[in-house]
């Protein structure tokens, strides 16, 4: 499991790619990827090569939902697996993010 | 010289001649056996077998051309040289010597200088003889040996890489090997949940290359489709296997398509093949075109597996072919080409005789022109599910039947095993030995998280999600389950399944308890997804996917039953 940033040219989107499981033991790692960055305004997930996605991973999107401005959010999730699709749909997450 | 000592048999009815003739051939240091005439020539070169024979042509009871050709019968494919001996001298005479099988003729009376160069110089072709001889053997033992060699490897192949499903009703299929083993796969699978997988390939070359290429292939083919799992799984194995096995610059091109007569519809993908073909009841003919490298080229990170989805209905076919087809050539070198083959589809109007008229419009076109590549072509035709026959998996293979379907297991994690080891590989490998329920091993894999993770951090934790409430809660929340999993020592989350067969699917059930307190749960049914909070999704995205969920007893012991069945996801 592991999580890789990248930042568009002018800085306002940020990239943040998510390898392997997503659950509880990437908590830490995933929020640091997103807090201290000021000029961002737009992010993307990209869950390419994510492989699961647990119930605590839920939370932590809502988590960065709400860091990127609540209902004001600009946050897409895009290349989801079929199951990772499966998990956020059963969530309603389509309602919340943009999924690609 | 290299005059070995060699044994010569003499036969002349003439007592001073023949005794003149053993002097000079015993001088010259070779063993000597002696007839006096023809019969006894025969005798003699029975009971002695001399190497080379000298032998005179008028004798009496046989004469020297009768028994030479005795000689030469019995003499088999073994060379023995016969050099008449004669005081005739007209060119009739010396002929009839040589027409009587003889190999040449000395004259009397004898030069002893050219006697002697003769026997060397039979010798020599004698050993010559002999040494071809033998290495034909040695050729013909060969090539029986490798015919035979080719024969078991065929049958190998053949059991490996067999026909699978490709003789059902609603299949057509062409394969012409151009040599022993064919250069083009053609695999076709029903799958558990009762589609069916069809695989067709290309290999660079054809032959032993290919052939050795295309059985793992089969392997992959048949035991990940009857075991369940999905078209895209199977191609990622294949690939992921040539890769590691074919040198570089050798690939299969490849089109697989997942068949579902249930849904109707049609999943493809396809790498490097000539555009396949849907060809609708109602004419209508949609190209689909390689979008993807051929298998065997990308490493296993960089190849993908996009596919395309159709829908279909009974009488709609679908083609795929290898570019045999269109690069098949005529006796001018000219090929067949996508023009003429979709002309076939322009004036072929009754689509249930698309198949053969393409065939016979390649064998009409290539017709004296040689064969430079394998032929091989198949039409998949959507029937409605009862028409394929199969729907209860009678035609699968054993293998695929004959899996764990009713058993019951019990697994308890202790102490600091809880804090160090992951039971859900193990137990989701378990459960997957089940025929069919590999296609919702997603969704298996997350009920058993949700229900395992909720043992161990709500009850033997007692960790609060109530703490995930902000940014700073859940760090918190997270600090404390890793200091908590320190201390453990007694405390256990026993698992228990039991899967029973139910229909074609099955019913998993699923139940988790742990040592700790359990909690008040009479209100746990009215959760919801509420997405403004940072936690309590996992109950109901629980109740979404099981028939039945509840928490029992004092709330630490949860029952959740996963009910399946093929194709109705």
């Amino acid at each position: 499991m592991s999580i890789t940033t990248s930042k568009s040219a002018d800085g306002s989107v940020l990239t943040i790619r998510i390898q392997g499981r997503f659950d509880f033991s990437s908590h830490q790692e995933f929020r640091d990827s997103y807090e201290n960055n000021d000029s961002v305004k737009e992010y993307l997930i990209d869950m390419k090569d994510t492989t699961y996605l647990d119930s605590s991973a839920l939370g932590m999107l809502l988590l960065l939902r709400d860091f990127a401005g609540g209902d004001h959010a600009n946050v897409s999730i895009s290349n989801c697996n079929s199951d990772v699709k499966k998990i956020l749909t059963i969530s309603n997450f389509e309602q919340l993010f943009v999924i690609q | 010289m290299d005059s070995e000592p060699l044994k010569i048999l003499i036969a002349d009815d003439n007592d001073s001649d023949r005794m003149i003739l053993q002097a000079i051939v015993r001088k010259q240091g070779h063993e000597v056996v002696t007839a006096r005439d023809g019969v006894d020539a025969i005798e003699k070169f029975k009971t002695t077998v001399p190497k080379i024979v000298l032998m005179d042509a008028l004798m009496p009871r046989m004469d020297g051309f009768e028994a030479a050709r005795l000689i030469k019968q019995l003499a088999g494919e073994e060379l023995v040289p016969i050099i008449f001996l004669t005081s005739l001298t007209d060119a009739e005479s010396l002929a009839k010597c040589l027409d009587a099988g003889g190999d040449d003729f000395l004259s009397k009376p004898y030069n002893r200088i050219i006697l002697q160069a003769k026997i060397n110089a039979f010798n020599r072709m004698r050993v010559m003889h002999r040494t071809l001889q033998s290495q034909r053997d040695q050729i013909a033992e060969n090539n029986d040996h490798l015919l035979q060699e080719q024969q078991v490897a065929k049958t190998v192949f053949d059991n490996v890489a067999h026909l699978g499903c490709l003789n059902a009703k609603n299949i057509k299929h062409l394969l012409s090997p151009l040599s022993v083993f064919n250069g083009d796969v053609l695999l076709a699978c029903q799958k558990p949940s009762g589609g069916m997988h069809v695989f067709l390939g290309d290999f660079t070359g054809h032959g032993l290359p290919a052939a050795i290429g295309a059985m793992p292939i089969a392997e992959i083919f048949y035991g990940m489709t009857n075991k369940g799992f999905a078209m895209t799984d199977v191609l990622r194995e294949v690939n992921q296997k040539l890769k590691q096995i074919l040198p570089v610059g050798f690939f299969c091109c490849a089109c697989m398509i997942d068949m579902s007569f249930a849904r109707g519809d049609v999943e493809v993908w396809i790498g490097g093949l000539p555009e396949a073909v849907l060809y609708r009841a109602d004419g209508e003919l949609i190209k689909i075109q390689s979008n993807h490298l051929p298998l065997g080229v990308l490493a296993a990170n960089r190849f993908t597996t996009e596919t395309y989805k159709y829908e279909m209905s009974p009488g709609d076919r679908f083609f795929m072919w290898s570019d045999g087809i269109i690069e098949a050539r005529n006796v001018n070198g000219e090929m067949f080409g996508e023009d003429r083959l979709y002309q076939v589809y322009d004036d072929q109007k009754i689509s249930s005789k698309l198949f053969s008229s393409i065939k016979q419009e390649v064998h009409n076109f290539i017709g004296e022109g040689e064969r430079d590549d394998d032929l091989t072509m198949v039409e998949v035709e959507m029937v409605s599910e009862d028409e394929v026959g199969m729907g209860s998996g009678g035609h699968l293979a054993k293998s695929a039947l004959i899996g764990p379907v009713n058993w019951a297991l019990c697994y308890e994690l202790r102490g600091q095993t809880l804090k160090d080891f992951n039971p859900l590989p193990l137990l989701l490998h378990i459960i997957m030995e089940v025929p069919g329920l590999r296609l919702f091993s997603g969704q298996v894999y997350t009920i058993l998280a949700e229900l395992t993770s909720n043992a161990l951090e709500h009850g033997v934790l007692r960790l609060d999600s109530g703490l995930k409430s902000s940014p700073e809660g859940f760090t918190k929340y997270y600090a404390l389950r890793a200091q908590r999993l320190e201390q453990l020592e007694k405390q256990w989350v026993r698992i228990s399944i039991d899967h029973l067969p139910e229909g074609l699917g099955g019913l998993l059930s699923i139940k988790v308890v742990d040592s700790g307190d359990g909690f008040d749960y009479s209100n746990f049914k009215q959760a919801k997804m509420n997405n403004n909070r940072y936690s309590g999704r996992g109950i109901p995205l629980l109740t979404t996917l099981c028939r039945h969920f509840e928490y029992v007893g004092t709330g630490n012991t949860v029952e959740a039953e996963f009910a399946w069945q093929p194709e109705k996801q």
